[in-house]
């Protein structure tokens, strides 16, 4: 008795199916949504039945061509490899600067970084978008990767702190006693120990990046939206049945997209480390 | 392996924010000396070493080796070796790499440095685990690679913070031994930081007691064990009854003090009479320290008042009179803890005395030391206690 | 030897040294990337914002009057704008304050091991990387007219006629459920794991029951973990935007506040105004979260045993 209350403190209690069936309603919606759209984009014809009355491919075939998704899927992966590899640049050795030294306006500096994690993006979206059309720079490719430098470059600097903080700065005071020069307790130590940090917070960067709607809408154009912003033209500019299904085919390419994204980085990072990175980063 | 004469460490102090983490430390260091710097957390022992290393920037004070100042060198340019008390060892590096990541960056050639790594790897008794992790290793073990890290380089001075502090009991008593016989077998200099005066008698040929970022008394085992400076340094020492008293008199080396919270309640306390250390005169606030191998328990209660007049050195120091109130097992002998007043006095006793029972403490008065209460006035160097 | 008590009077440490002391050397020229991009990206734009909202266009200014202050007046004078402001707290507060609270049990229930826990949790994770969009798209379909939802419901008789769960308010709700729930699960999980199991053991070796454990150990540790929580969880919801277009009525009772700053910016092209109802978006959210942030360290002043 004892040993199974230790268990499952909860497991008989009318509170525990209460949240299993909250858990099972959440899991229903969210399938169904994933289910519907999938059937959805291969299906031929769908209006008053169970499922369509046919499946097909040819929903990708036209939506491909219609939505230019060649161009939108390749922005869509070049922004989001530009703003992980340059965030990961200048927001790391910010992070190192705030882990490791106490000075005079640290804490201003920390509220800075912290703001554009804590404000809605539309707030400094819109004037952020205005001046990027003030200087020619609007619907540009340049634009969209600097406005999603804002929130992304705070998020990796909020990510690495508490990580490079965690690591015990003894090590490079033992690197330092060894004879290593600064260059080289970054290269021979730091970078090695960091790498799984930065893999994390780099996968975060990319996933937030690829999903980003707000930023991006505001300063996109033909040619520089990525495919969430395509989606949304997609569904507010047509509607009706044969259009929905054309969404519906853009959004698996999204998801497969991000699904794709998620492998390949999650082949260099252990998941774990990636949760546990999650979990760090959100208690900041 | 130690290639200089002397380090000498000259007025060295570090203020931060407004406080002195170490002030004004004079110390000067001879090549294949072991030195400790002994004293609890806070008291600027490892602010002094990491001043030494370098990882700390001095703000008063320099630092020469054999003349030369290094005070201004980067910690990597100075050419020491530290084992640090979390060990600091590089986790993604195998024990090997570990040892050979200092040679490394030295430049020496990849056949020297395999021989060497080899040779340190084996000095240290790990020769099966050099492909390992220091996550696979034990305490003990990640320890060995510490301390085989830093002498690999050949320091002219190898500096070691609390080594031990992180390890069990008994591994603590082997780890010693061994960083004892390294030190000899390969002629270092070593600086060691401690708060176990244990530790620090066992290995030291100098000691450093430090209090509040200044330097107590400078001295060998031998000499710091049997005359302490101050009551601070004696209870490091294992001066484990440190009492406050009033001086009554004090002539020849010697001061009857009373102490007001000893002793039955309402006859202003208990008078003793013990070697005086330092100036001290009558009215004085004094400390009292005896350690508890020095009191001799004895069943019946005698009347109090030892000898007025102020007796020998080998007489006794007088009686103190109280009731058991713990006695522990401690193998040979017992400890037993009385209560004398308010105060509760620690001493030895071969046969348990029943608990609750009343008992004399005696000392003879040689062993019984009076210090000035104040511990500003101390002299650093090591001094000459008169008979 | 000199005695100790008296310091050399001269100190030696060099300007570099005495800067050190205070932190300030070399290393914190790695901050100068980061200032740039927040300066440029963040500070100079939104400073630019605020100086945009007071040069109204001159048909704001003639509408509604107030000189430099149009936009100003304009936003709390115009009822079709003002009203964004309730529309919106209508949507982001309870649906923050459900994700927190849903959360807890959730959380508590799955910090248990039991089988198939990585499958759930993933399962929990997995609305964070569809996104606004997709998530829109995908409840129009299943929670349309013709969905499948409507359609069992039909079938086993609970409805007459389907029930119209999107294109209104609920609709967004959904949304903001779907994706906000995981965020604040993530969120309290990490929180609750941050609290000594021990701690619970404690109490109940003195005797509490489980309500009690909750109600005493667990809720005050975890207190300041759920205002983080929400204050984070009501960002998310507060800026919705995507999903008040898609699955809501985006001229009536979803008209939140980001959908008519993109109205201003987007088809009216009045960015002076659109900052201004951004910034006063802005303004509103801090004033949640300050509310909040400060009922949270009045109620708690302690650590939680776990970091955070």
């Amino acid at each position: 008795m004892a040993a199974s209350t230790l268990e499952r403190p909860l497991a008989a209690r009318p509170s525990t199916w209460f949240v299993w069936a909250g858990m099972t309603a959440f899991g229903v919606f969210l399938l169904g949504i994933l289910v519907a759209v999938v059937v959805d984009s291969f299906g031929r014809q769908w209006f008053d039945t169970w499922l369509p009355d046919g499946f097909t491919t040819e929903r990708y075939v036209a939506a491909w061509d219609r939505f230019d998704l060649g161009e939108v899927v390749g922005v869509t992966v070049g922004v989001a490899v530009l703003v992980v590899v340059i965030s990961v640049l200048v927001g790391v050795p910010a992070a190192y600067a705030l882990a490791r030294r106490d000075f005079p306006g640290k804490r201003a500096v920390m509220l800075l970084f912290l703001l554009p994690v804590l404000m809605p993006p539309v707030t400094y979206g819109i004037p952020l978008a205005t001046v990027m059309y003030s200087f020619g720079l609007g619907r540009t490719l340049t634009a969209v990767v600097l406005v999603n430098l804002v929130p992304s470059v705070p998020f990796v600097i909020l990510t690495m702190t508490p990580f490079i903080e965690q690591i015990n700065p003894a090590i490079e005071s033992a690197a330092r006693m060894c004879g290593a020069r600064t260059r080289q307790v970054f290269t021979r130590i730091l970078a090695p120990l960091l790498v799984p940090g930065i893999l994390a917070a780099a996968i975060l960067v990319l996933v937030r990046t690829v999903g980003l709607f707000e930023l991006t809408f505001l300063v996109s154009g033909p040619g520089s939206d990525t495919l969430v912003v395509a989606i949304y033209r997609g569904m507010t500019a047509a509607g009706g049945g044969e259009a929905r299904q054309l969404i519906s085919a853009m959004s698996v390419i999204y998801t497969a997209t991000m699904l794709a994204m998620l492998v390949v980085a999650l082949r260099f990072v252990n998941p774990t480390q990636l949760v546990a990175q999650v979990k760090e980063t959100r208690d900041d | 392996m130690s290639d200089f004469e002397s380090l000498e460490l000259r007025g060295v102090g570090r203020r931060f924010g407004g406080v002195d983490a170490l002030a004004g430390l004079d110390l000067t260091i001879r090549a294949g000396e072991f030195v400790a710097l002994l004293g609890p957390s806070g008291c600027g022992k490892s602010t002094a070493l990491n001043c030494l290393a370098g990882l700390l920037p001095l703000t008063h004070g320099e630092i020469r080796l054999d003349g030369r100042r290094i005070d201004t060198l980067p910690p990597e340019r100075r050419g020491f070796g530290m084992v640090f008390q979390s060990y600091a060892l590089f986790p993604h590096l195998s024990v090997a790499k570990n040892v050979a990541f200092g040679l490394q960056m030295r430049g020496v050639p990849r056949a020297e440095i395999d021989a060497r790594v080899r040779a340190a790897i084996d000095l240290v008794k790990l020769g099966e685990h050099a492909k390992k992790l220091p996550g696979q290793l034990s305490g003990g073990q990640q320890q060995r690679v510490a301390i085989a890290r830093a002498v690999v380089l050949e320091p002219s001075l190898v500096l070691m913070d609390e080594p031990l502090s992180n390890l069990d009991a008994k591994l603590r008593l082997d780890m010693r031994t061994e960083i004892r016989r390294l030190h000899q077998s390969l002629g270092l200099t070593t600086i060691y930081v401690t708060h176990d005066q244990e530790e620090a008698l066992s290995l030291a040929d100098r000691l450093v007691v430090m209090r509040e970022g200044r330097v107590q008394q400078v001295g060998t085992p031998d000499e710091l064990y049997e005359s302490p400076a101050s009551w601070y340094v004696a209870d490091f020492m294992g001066y484990r009854n440190i009492l406050p008293a009033t001086v009554v008199s004090a002539s020849g080396g010697e001061a009857v003090v009373e102490l007001p919270r000893v002793g039955s309640a309402g006859d202003g306390g208990v008078r003793l009479i013990g070697r005086a250390v330092g100036g001290l005169g009558a009215g004085d606030r004094a400390r009292v320290a005896v350690r508890p191998e020095d009191f001799t328990v004895t069943g019946a209660p005698r009347v109090a008042p030892a000898s007025t007049s102020g007796g020998g050195t080998t007489g006794d120091a007088g009686s103190v009179p109280g009731s058991v109130s713990v006695v522990e097992y401690h193998g040979r002998e017992f400890a037993v803890g009385v209560q004398a007043g308010d105060t509760m006095l620690h001493a030895r006793a071969t046969t348990a005395p029943d608990v609750g029972g009343a008992v004399t403490l005696t000392a003879p008065v040689d062993r019984v030391l009076v210090f000035p209460e104040s511990l500003d006035a101390v002299v650093v160097a090591p001094r000459e206690v008169a008979a | 030897m000199s005695a100790v008590g008296q310091r050399p009077g001269r100190a030696t440490a060099s300007l570099r040294h005495r800067l050190a002391e205070r932190g300030i050397d070399p290393t914190l020229l790695l901050l100068v990337p980061g200032l740039v991009v927040a300066v440029a990206l963040f500070v100079y734009p939104f400073s630019y914002g605020i100086g945009l909202t007071v040069q109204p266009t001159a048909a704001m200014q003639e509408q509604w009057g107030g000189g430099a202050l149009a936009n100003y007046v304009a936003f709390f004078r115009d009822p079709f704008v003002f009203d964004s402001v309730w529309l919106t707290m209508r949507l982001a507060l309870p649906a923050a304050l459900f994700n927190v609270l849903a959360s807890v049990p959730v959380a508590m229930v799955l910090r248990h091991r039991f089988r198939g826990k990585r499958l759930l949790t993933s399962l929990l994770v997995l609305p964070i990387t569809l996104g606004t969009v997709l998530t829109a798209q995908g409840l129009l379909i299943f929670a349309g007219r013709q969905g499948w939802i409507n359609r069992t419901l039909l079938e086993l008789g609970l409805v007459d006629e389907p029930l119209k769960l999107v294109n209104n308010y609920l609709g967004v709700m959904l949304s903001l459920i779907i994706t906000g729930f995981p965020f604040a699960f993530l969120l309290i999980s990490s929180y609750l794991s941050g609290i000594d199991p021990s701690l619970e053991q404690a109490a109940k070796t003195l005797g509490a029951g489980w309500w009690q454990r909750f109600r005493r150990i667990v809720l005050p540790l975890l207190a300041p973990g759920l205002a983080t929580t929400f204050v984070l969880t009501f960002v998310l919801a507060f800026s919705v935007f995507p999903s008040a277009r898609l699955v809501g009525d985006a001229m009536g009772e979803t008209r939140v506040m980001s959908l008519m700053a993109f109205r201003a910016f987007g088809e009216q092209n009045d960015y002076t105004m659109a900052s201004t109802i951004a910034l006063m978006m802005g303004a509103v959210e801090l004033i949640v979260v300050v509310a909040v942030l400060g009922l949270r360290s009045l109620l708690y002043r302690g650590t939680t045993g776990g970091k955070g």
